[in-house]
């Protein structure tokens, strides 16, 4: 009896150890990721990473100035034409909902965002691409606006719902009418939710690579225009780190570095954003 | 006029502004079903011809020859399920632990800290898990793991045939550490939400925490566990950057998990932009569509399982 | 600060005190929720908590199992023994094995009716199955629920009504065999048939084991209870046997919340 409580005992203490060590280790994940990137990054990256173009095949030296406007372009696209429609879609979901409609965009938004982003790719190639026959930035940056649509859509939903019932009703009670109560006091209430949203949302599609691979493909020299193909960070951070070329792999971590501390930046921030909400509701 | 008069008219117009912003934002919405519509009426139609030339037996055909315009599918169904599988196999128990360390055991606020830097590894984008993996993961598995591998098991067909670094194994791993973070954040969740009293009925009969974990809190979380690794297992099926990079891309199948396969998400990247004829991107297209496929039913899955774990969840408490 | 103590001659015969607490103190985090609260519990008797919610009844009794340790930040300060054995040093496994609890709402297993009574005995020792079932049978009989589960013991406890649910929880904690069974209102959220036959049921336990039931019933205190302690504000006002308290109570605030429930 007593010897199977000490079994008992000890199966408690291993186990626990055990799962403690999980958390542990998977957490310590993502410092092995930064230190690698900021160990190999830290030594690659120079002024003319941000400065220059690339140098041909070959040749060592060069940047990835055109990649950086290019991300920075695609993202702007992004943000411009999927956040919008996300916001006022979600807007609809959480105050003026039907009976059935609203779940099933729901649902449909859930599995939108389940949609492998190579997917995504092929559908803005056949919508985008292949009527004009050229891969172009604003194909890339519909692209990923599709990617940020359903982010945004449940992240703004999720926020609104959050605002308490008693606000609305103060407002309601002094003659407001429905859309004047969302639009001056939800929609502010909820402000600093939905901007976390969209701060994340952008942050995740910055990072993606396989929508823009037939979209805005990618280009050596600087993008003359909208309708042109476009080099960004992700794509020559997988071009050059599958080349055989010493320099490139190098040149693939500096962009790495730059590209992951634009991401913990951009997730950080969103907790700063939030946090300060907390801060000003006490 | 007078001035109840004027009022009523602009009780009206106000009223009408609430039907006009819903509307607005109905057609917002229904942008999103749109979208999802035109998604995969695009798939269909521009599939149509591999699928008419191939039929059915383009799943189950192993030839992929682009120049003889022979497009079969196996290989890549092969290589994204085994890769998937052995992901879940190595994520899954490692998930789960961290979860049931997270919410049973840490105190709330090593809870919270860990639990944000676990949710930081699913915000790593998959390009430079790739970089990480081709770099930092391919050397060692090549020079030490897969040879203590050979040696101890080699007469597992599992581990036979040359040895490159690159393969299955190696996208195996890098999904299973790309997946982790959604096992571990959904799980966490799912036992969090299980009621005090099922713990504290545990504890009542003189279980250790550990039972109670075990026999209470994870079988009542069960359904929110399960969705979490249909999910985990819907991103690990669609994940392409990081695969490609490191699967070893060739579309064969072996039985060894050492030797380089291809998947789905794979091959479309690779090969897309290169497609010359109408039959390739059409092939590819069509093995786009069976991904889609298998992402949305494994997803529908997991959200149902999710759903259904709230509602009891919001009875329970 | 005054000590409460059982007057001597109380009680059917007296026994020597199962649960002798002094001193004790309470706190969640800076609030403290018990204050310097001592009283002993007689062996083999039904007794009853009483008092307004919130004043601490279900923390002191969450405290002979050291069940409070669920929540964080809780602390207790100040002697607690079982059988002369300090409770608050006490392996918490071990004590909750021989002190038992049974809660406010039902909180079966989603498992079998079966596998819900025979959990504790399967982790605490190594029966055969004629002997798990043996028991599970001894412990649905002592909650008087044999006769109304015995034909499907392997359908899940859900299926059970709310009363029959909570006998399960009673069987379930009856089962380990423990010498202390608390209850936290256990009937607060039954129909007046099903508390009577759990109201039944604790008097024939009693002759077994040692009862503790906090409620906010006091019709039910009167009725089950051979003595009845009185709480307010985090304090033990007053400890007595039953008929004591709710006829000639020593104190005016008992009197007060006596009367006016009453009344």
């Amino acid at each position: 009896m007593s010897y199977r409580y000490a079994a008992r005992k000890a199966v408690n203490g291993l186990m626990f150890t055990l799962a403690g060590f999980c958390a542990v280790a998977t957490a310590s994940i993502v410092l092995f990721i930064l230190g690698f990137l900021v160990w190999n990054g830290a030594r690659a990256i120079n002024w003319e990473f941000f400065t220059q173009l690339p140098k041909p095949v070959g040749e060592a030296g060069g940047g990835m100035a055109n990649a950086i406007v290019g991300s920075a372009q695609l993202l702007l696209l992004a943000t411009l034409f999927g956040v919008p429609v996300g916001f006022v879609a979600g807007v609809y979901l959480a105050e003026f909902g039907g009976r059935w409609f609203p779940a099933v965009i729901r649902y449909i938004t859930d599995l939108l965002n389940g949609v492998p982003s190579i997917v995504i790719g092929i559908f803005a190639y056949a919508v985008l691409v292949l009527p004009v026959k050229r891969f172009s930035l604003a194909a890339g940056g519909l692209a990923l606006g599709l990617i940020v649509i359903p982010i945004t859509v449940r992240t703004t939903e999720q926020f609104l719902r959050a605002v308490p019932v008693s606000l609305r009703e103060a407002a309601l009670a002094l003659g407001a009418s429905k859309w004047r109560v969302v639009a001056t006091v939800v929609i502010p209430a909820a402000g600093r939710g939905v901007l976390t949203g969209t701060i994340l949302g952008v942050a995740r599609v910055a990072g993606e690579t396989a929508p823009l691979l037939f979209t805005s493909f990618s280009n050596r020299f600087w993008s003359t225009g909208w309708d042109q193909p476009t080099a960004s960070l992700p794509v020559m951070i997988f071009t050059y780190a599958v080349s055989p070329y010493e320099d490139w792999h190098r040149q693939a971590w500096a962009a790495g570095l730059v590209l992951l501390l634009l991401m913990l930046a951009a997730n950080v921030l969103a907790r700063l954003v939030l946090a300060g909400r907390g801060a000003c509701r006490s | 006029m007078t001035v109840s008069g004027i009022t009523r008219a602009a009780l009206i117009r106000l009223r009408n502004g609430d039907r006009i912003a819903h509307l607005v934002t109905l057609a917002f919405a229904s942008c999103v079903l749109l979208i999802a519509v035109l998604l995969v009426a695009e798939l269909y139609a521009s599939s149509a011809p591999s699928r008419r030339q191939f039929g059915l037996g383009f799943l189950f055909s192993r030839d992929w020859d682009p120049v003889a315009e022979q497009f079969g599918a196996l290989p890549f169904i092969y290589g994204t399920a085994v890769t998937s599988l052995l992901a879940l196999l190595l994520a899954v128990p490692f998930g789960v632990g961290a979860a049931i360390f997270l919410s049973e055991l840490a105190p709330p606020r090593v809870s919270g800290a860990l639990t944000f830097v676990v949710e930081l590894l699913a915000a790593v984008p998959s390009v430079i898990y790739g970089l990480l993996a081709i770099f930092v993961l391919v050397p060692p598995l090549r020079e030490h793991v897969q040879p203590f591998l050979q040696e101890r098991f080699g007469f597992l067909p599992l581990f036979q045939g040359p040895n490159y670094g690159v393969g299955l194994l190696a996208a195996g791993v890098v999904l299973a550490i790309m997946i982790l973070p959604f096992i571990v954040s959904i799980s966490r969740e799912a036992l969090m939400a299980v009621p005090r009293e099922q713990r504290e009925a545990a504890l009542a009969v003189g279980a250790t925490r550990w039972e109670a974990a075990w026999h209470a809190v994870v079988p009542y979380a069960r359904l929110g566990i399960t969705g979490s690794v249909f999910l985990a297992l819907a991103r690990a099926l669609g994940e392409t950057m990081a695969v490609t990079m490191v699967i070893g891309n060739s579309p064969t199948i072996h039985a060894s998990l050492l030797s380089p396969g291809y998947s789905i998400a794979a091959v479309i990247a690779n090969e897309f932009t290169e497609a010359m004829s109408e039959m390739h991107i059409s092939a590819l297209i069509q093995l786009g569509l069976v991904l889609f496929a298998l992402t949305i039913l494994i997803n529908a899955l997991a959200r149902l399982l999710l759903l259904a774990t709230a509602r009891k969840g919001a009875v329970g408490a | 600060m005054q000590v409460v103590t059982l007057p001597a001659g109380a009680g059917r015969t007296q026994t020597a005190p199962k649960l002798e607490v002094s001193g004790l103190d309470f706190f969640y985090g800076a609030q403290q929720a018990l204050f310097d609260v001592s009283l002993a519990i007689p062996d083999k008797r039904v007794t009853a908590l009483i008092g307004p919610s919130g004043c601490g009844k279900s923390t002191f009794l969450r405290t002979l199992n050291r069940m409070y340790e669920t929540v964080r930040h809780a602390r207790a300060s100040g002697s607690v023994l079982l059988d002369g054995e300090d409770v608050l040093a006490m392996d918490p496994v071990r004590l909750r094995r021989r002190v038992g609890m049974v809660f406010q709402k039902s909180n079966p297993f989603p498992k079998s009716i079966f596998d819900n009574v025979a959990y504790g005995l399967r982790i605490n020792e190594s029966l055969s199955r004629s002997q798990l079932s043996e028991e599970v049978e001894r412990s649905l009989r002592r909650a008087a629920l044999w006769d109304e589960v015995k034909d499907k013991l392997r359908e899940p406890a859900y299926a059970l009504s709310g009363g029959q649910q909570q006998r399960l929880c009673i069987a379930r904690a009856l089962a380990v065999d423990p010498e202390v069974l608390l209850l936290d209102e256990p009937c607060s959220a039954l129909d007046p048939i099903a508390t009577a036959k759990i109201e039944d049921l604790l008097f024939s336990l009693s002759k077994s084991c040692t009862i503790i039931i906090v409620t906010h019933n006091m019709q039910q205190a009167a009725r089950v209870a051979e003595h009845t302690g009185f709480f307010l504000l985090g304090r033990l006002i007053e400890f007595d046997r039953t008929q004591v308290i709710f006829t000639r109570p020593a104190r005016k605030e008992t009197e007060d919340y006596i009367t006016g429930r009453f009344g």
